[in-house]
């Protein structure tokens, strides 16, 4: 995309701020359903990013992925485990919490003075842009054609275990009898046969 | 724009990612957690792809493999997640504690 330096500042910084302002708003929140529509904002910002940096077939992916998938089965799950329970509180929670806050403070500081410090190679050739589905095209079916292939197997894989892993193990009593005593009729209501029109016309 | 602006920007995601991974109590959480990281290394790759490698984009490639496996995971776990919650009728993650010595 072309956008002037400005432009791309000021955008980056909204869309960091909402993606940033969202997942803190994702693991604080009390309520799951708040913290489940705001993972969906995470996601969309992150797109916008990904446009930011000049892929396009990425951030469509993400919001088909990310966004009309997982954030779907995300509240999907939510729906089938909603139970109103208040999670009694721990002895001494708060030491957990502050030793992690800690933590996750000083791997932050960790690695920002690592991203400050390092000297990156910037490449000073041009992005490829709008050819970068041709180029993601090439490598999937050339270099990449062996990860590609395993992907869809474990895809598929993942379908039949999610299957296999949420299914009921057994049915009720009742509802076996049931169908076994009407597994041999059709539901469909019993009508009178519509006599013939030559019958008619022989009486 | 500069690469270093994208990565702190990656890094302070992934820090709340762990953040929420380590504190949650509710099991659905924990999975939005592991989304929020798994989030955060794509947007490391994106920009290393742009930065460092703009021709050969690998780092798009390995963002979209990154994608596949998180929507086999977050289906994998959420199946977990419901098997638990009918055989203990809780979401509660420190109720889980069958595996704890």
């Amino acid at each position: 995309m072309n956008l002037a330096e400005g432009v791309q500042i000021v955008s980056f910084g909204i869309l960091a701020a909402m993606m940033l302002g969202a997942a803190i708003g994702v693991v604080l929140l009390e309520n799951i359903v708040y913290s489940a529509f705001l993972l969906g904002g995470v996601f969309i910002s992150i797109a916008g990013i990904y446009l930011l940096l000049n892929a396009d077939f990425v951030a469509a992916a993400q919001v088909l992925i990310y966004v009309g998938a997982v954030n779907v089965l995300i509240l999907f799950a939510i729906m089938l485990v909603n139970k109103r329970q208040d999670f009694q509180p721990l002895r001494r929670g708060w030491i957990r919490k502050a030793a992690t806050a800690v933590v996750c403070a000083g791997i932050f500081a960790l690695l920002s003075t690592m991203i400050v410090s390092t000297p990156w190679a910037i490449s000073t050739a041009t992005p490829a842009g709008d050819a970068s589905v041709v180029v993601i095209g090439l490598h999937f079916f050339s270099d990449f054609l062996l990860p590609f292939e395993l992907a869809s197997v474990l895809l598929l894989m993942a379908l039949i275990g999610a299957v296999v892993l949420a299914r009921r193990e057994f049915l009720p009593d009742d509802e076996a009898d049931r169908a076994q005593v009407e597994a041999l009729r059709l539901p469909e209501r019993p009508r009178e046969l519509v006599p013939s029109g030559r019958d008619e016309t022989v009486n | 724009m500069q690469l270093q602006y994208f990565l702190l920007v990656a890094a302070a995601l992934f820090c709340i990612g762990v953040y929420g991974l380590v504190n949650s109590r509710n099991a659905v959480r924990v999975l939005m957690s592991i989304e929020l990281m798994l989030n955060a290394v794509n947007l490391n790759l994106m920009a290393f792809s742009n930065y460092l490698d703009p021709q050969a984009i690998k780092g798009q490639i390995f963002t979209i493999f990154v994608i596949a496996i998180a929507a086999a995971e977050a289906a994998v776990g959420l199946a977990i997640v419901l098997a638990i919650y009918r055989n203990r009728d809780t979401v509660d993650m420190e109720q889980f504690n069958l595996l704890k010595w």
